[in-house]
């Protein structure tokens, strides 16, 4: 096979914490047959069955236009959860090229959403591409002529089924986007999500300022239910200036840990008891909300915010969390789990509970492997992906992913995959957040660094950092140019990926199980916007 | 099974705030800003302007903070804790957009809503219930979680006979989240159009009161609010439920800290 020969040219990049940085006279160029070839033997499936890797998934796949050309530069980033590496390279098209560059999306499905951006910002398609649709109707697209509107959903032409249409303004207080439905009576056939109404620009307004702090409140601001996983994650790569990258302080990055799994905690419960609420569990419901609550004051108690927006910055942090602070932190937690397993002892032993959620909304490992999921979406189909394994700094050693197995569960990735996935994952959570205050509290007497905005980013190259927030693996790239200020800014929230597990789950399901299914993924709209 | 759900409804106990106009909360929470501006030199003073990621701090003759732009961040705290200093005081929300400047010399504690500045039909109408539709039109789930918490079981606003609504026609106003995006900017307004007179609109989160970090988006369409005119702003990033149930309180004519037989008199019922 071709791959084979260049698959060794590709650059491989151990990630410090997350973090890595290439410069970008050392990412490789290959000509598009060769990378196609390449992606295919790294992420494509080997029998052209449901086979495809587990350890190895795309993290970030970009366009940008060269300004010395006229052409585009393509990167593409690839994770290896066995090598525990980061595979880089790119290939470019000139601006004469003739026809279309060939989809890859076809043999490997996940790269979809990828190529759709592609196509949508610069009118590039990809021959033979499935799903050639518009991701998000950003502000910068090539067909300014489409617009949200005109969105081409799949229909059939058919005496029998009907269509539904959701959306995009929800009834509850949600975010907007618009789902429709392919009936045949009450059975979905088919589900398509329209989304792009939360589009603000975000990626375009990140690389449009060198004020740091502008930068880092921006981050703060991709999914307001993310806030850490996407600070931590932009934190990384405004750090990535200093030498090696930034491992210095680990008081900062213990804390960082332990406010990225107090979120994790925090919106776990809070899907509990929005899950018990669609199905009308009163009980669980009004448990969890309380529970909820007591989890983000205690995070409001530490740096003033009940969503953690201001704790992460450059460098360094504003709000130390203290002995005393660690304390309230560690006492109201230990009650939260202690009434938490309470209620989850009570969901799973309470047999109306169980009719509405077993063998309900069902993905298989397959399927979510063939779309690419990542996180909790992922690991409830029993697929072993999480990037605190890999790539992150961690207080609690020997930390191991929460997979349900679904097939030794004799479940099938259904709604009862997903509530059991968030009960135990509450514990691995709470159970490092007790780790991490024990860490801080052996180094009380270090320093604390206050937060630098000044300092420049590693120039001239490809920047990424990768975090496991509470949805998934979170991807920030950047591109820098000499002065070492963003040129370009990606971001990948996990709900890019996960979307389309919500459209699988609900396939053959009738139409009122969709609200129960959607809250159990609980995607992010901003987060896939941007 | 059984004994579970007594054991999981006896840990849950009571939960509701009993006492809502006596809310305190903690120290570290980040709510109305106090000013001042002595010892600050020009060069001090254009640093600290420069430092505020929304340029809602100006300086001269005298530091003005704009909470209408306030990311309550807290950096300007941290780095001039002599000249600005975040109080936890959350009542904020104000019925006019000029109510959400602070000044100098503004006394902490000092919450100054505009009675006069609510149109009357307001309190008339909806003093006693108040549906309300909420449209997230860019909103980064913050503030919707936000205002999902003010009706839970802890801040239950639903005792005053606010609530959301699933439906516009249900509605007697709209509560509008995130910069309004271009892509959302055609949806917002017929939500609008769907409510029956009289209603209300009301813009909660820094970003639906002046765009926020998004103001000067091109993906963003703020039409809307050159249109409408909001009948309360509620600050915040994002507003805390205790900002929004004050502020819509006061809104619909409930003075706190006025016994409700008074208020009755006033209002002629």
């Amino acid at each position: 096979m071709m791959g084979n020969n260049t698959l060794d040219r590709w650059f491989s990049c151990r990630p410090a914490a997350g973090v890595g940085r290439v410069a970008l006279a050392e990412v490789p160029q290959l000509p598009y047959p060769a990378f196609a070839a390449d992606m295919r033997a790294l992420l494509g499936s080997v029998s052209g069955g449901a086979d495809f890797s587990e350890s190895n998934r795309c993290v970030a796949y970009f366009a940008v236009p060269d300004a010395a050309t006229g052409g585009l530069s393509f990167y593409a980033l690839v994770a290896r959860d066995a090598e525990g590496d980061v595979l880089v390279a790119g290939h470019a098209l000139d601006y004469y090229h003739e026809g279309f560059l060939e989809s890859l999306s076809r043999d490997i499905p996940v790269l979809h959403v990828f190529e759709r951006e592609i196509t949508e910002l610069y009118g590039v398609h990809f021959d033979g591409q499935p799903w050639d649709k518009p991701l998000r109707y950003s502000y910068n697209r090539h067909h300014r002529d489409d617009s949200m509107d005109t969105y081409p959903f799949y229909t059939i032409d058919s005496r029998d089924l009907h269509e539904v249409h959701v959306g995009p303004v929800h009834a509850g207080i949600i975010e907007p986007g618009a789902f429709r439905f392919l009936c045949d009576g009450e059975r979905i056939v088919h589900l398509e999500i329209a989304l792009g109404y939360q589009h603000r620009g975000i990626e375009s307004l990140i690389a449009g300022t060198s004020h740091r702090l502008r930068q880092a409140v921006l981050g703060e601001s991709i999914a307001g239910d993310t806030v850490l996983g996407h600070g931590i994650a932009m934190a990384g790569i405004l750090e990535s200036g200093a030498p090696e990258g930034w491992r210095g302080c680990d008081v900062i990055r213990c804390e960082r840990a332990v406010a990225l799994e107090m979120e994790r905690l925090a919106v776990h419960i809070g899907d509990t008891a929005a899950l018990c609420m669609d199905m009308a569990y009163q009980t669980g419901h009004v448990a969890c909300e309380a529970l909820r609550t007591l989890v983000i004051n205690a995070m409001q108690q530490w740096c003033g915010n009940r969503f953690g927006k201001g704790l992460v910055r450059p460098f360094g942090a504003n709000y130390r969390l203290t002995l005393e602070r660690a304390k309230h932190i560690e006492s109201t937690l230990t009650e939260v789990i202690g009434r938490y397993r309470t209620v989850g002892r009570d969901l799973l032993s309470t047999p109306s509970v169980l009719a509405r959620l077993e063998g309900i909304c069902p993905v298989t490992r397959g399927q979510a492997l063939r779309v690419g999921a990542v996180g909790p979406s992922a690991r409830m189909a029993g697929v072993r992906r999480d990037a605190r394994c890999a790539f992150n700094f961690y207080p609690l050693e020997g930390f191991e992913p929460v997979v349900v197995d679904a097939e030794a569960e004799r479940g099938n990735g259904d709604l009862l995959s997903r509530l059991k996935m968030r009960l135990r994952e509450a514990e691995v959570s709470y159970a490092m957040i007790v780790a991490g205050c024990k860490e801080l509290a052996g180094k009380w007497f270090e320093g604390y660094p206050a937060p630098d905005y000044s300092r420049a980013l590693a120039g001239e190259s490809l920047v990424f950092s990768l975090a496991e927030g509470w949805r998934g693996e979170i991807c920030h790239a950047a591109l820098t140019d000499g002065a070492g200020e963003v040129a370009a800014y990606k971001v990948y929230d996990p709900s890019l990926h996960n979307w389309t597990m919500l459209a699988l789950s609900v396939r053959g399901a009738q139409i009122s199980d969709f609200p129960v299914s959607n809250k159990s993924f609980n995607l992010s709209y901003c987060g896939h916007d941007l | 099974m059984l004994l579970t759900s007594i054991k999981v409804l006896m840990q849950h106990g009571t939960q509701y705030i009993r006492h809502l106009d006596r809310v305190k909360l903690c120290d570290e929470f980040r709510g109305r800003p106090v000013l001042r501006s002595a010892g600050l030199t020009a060069a001090a003073g254009a640093e600290l302007c420069g430092l505020c990621p929304t340029g809602a701090i100006s300086f001269g003759p005298g530091l003005t903070l704009d909470m209408g732009k306030c990311l309550f961040c807290g950096e300007c705290a941290v780095r001039f804790p002599e000249q600005v200093r975040f109080t936890n005081e959350y009542r904020l929300a104000s019925p006019t957009r000029e109510g959400l400047v602070v000044t100098e010399g503004q006394a902490a504690g000092e919450w100054n809503f505009d009675y006069s500045a609510v149109r009357p039909e307001i309190g008339r109408m909806f003093r006693r219930s108040l549906h309300l539709r909420e449209v997230s039109a860019g909103g980064d789930n913050s503030c919707e979680m936000e205002l999902g918490a003010a009706g839970n079981v802890n801040f239950d606003m639903g005792r005053y006979g606010i609530e959301f609504t699933a439906s516009p026609r249900h509605a007697d106003g709209v509560v509008v989240t995130g910069p309004v995006t271009a892509n959302m900017a055609r949806e917002l307004e017929s939500t609008w159009q769907a409510v029956p007179e009289p209603k209300v609109l009301i813009a909660v989160g820094v970003d639906a009161i002046s765009g926020g970090l998004f103001a000067d988006s091109p993906a963003v369409n703020r039409e809307f609010f050159e249109v409408h005119k909001p009948d309360l702003y509620v600050p915040g990033n994002p507003a805390h439920p205790m900002t929004f149930i004050t502020g819509v309180r006061a809104l619909i004519g409930c003075r706190t800290g006025v016994p409700a037989a008074a208020e009755d008199r006033e209002t002629g019922e």
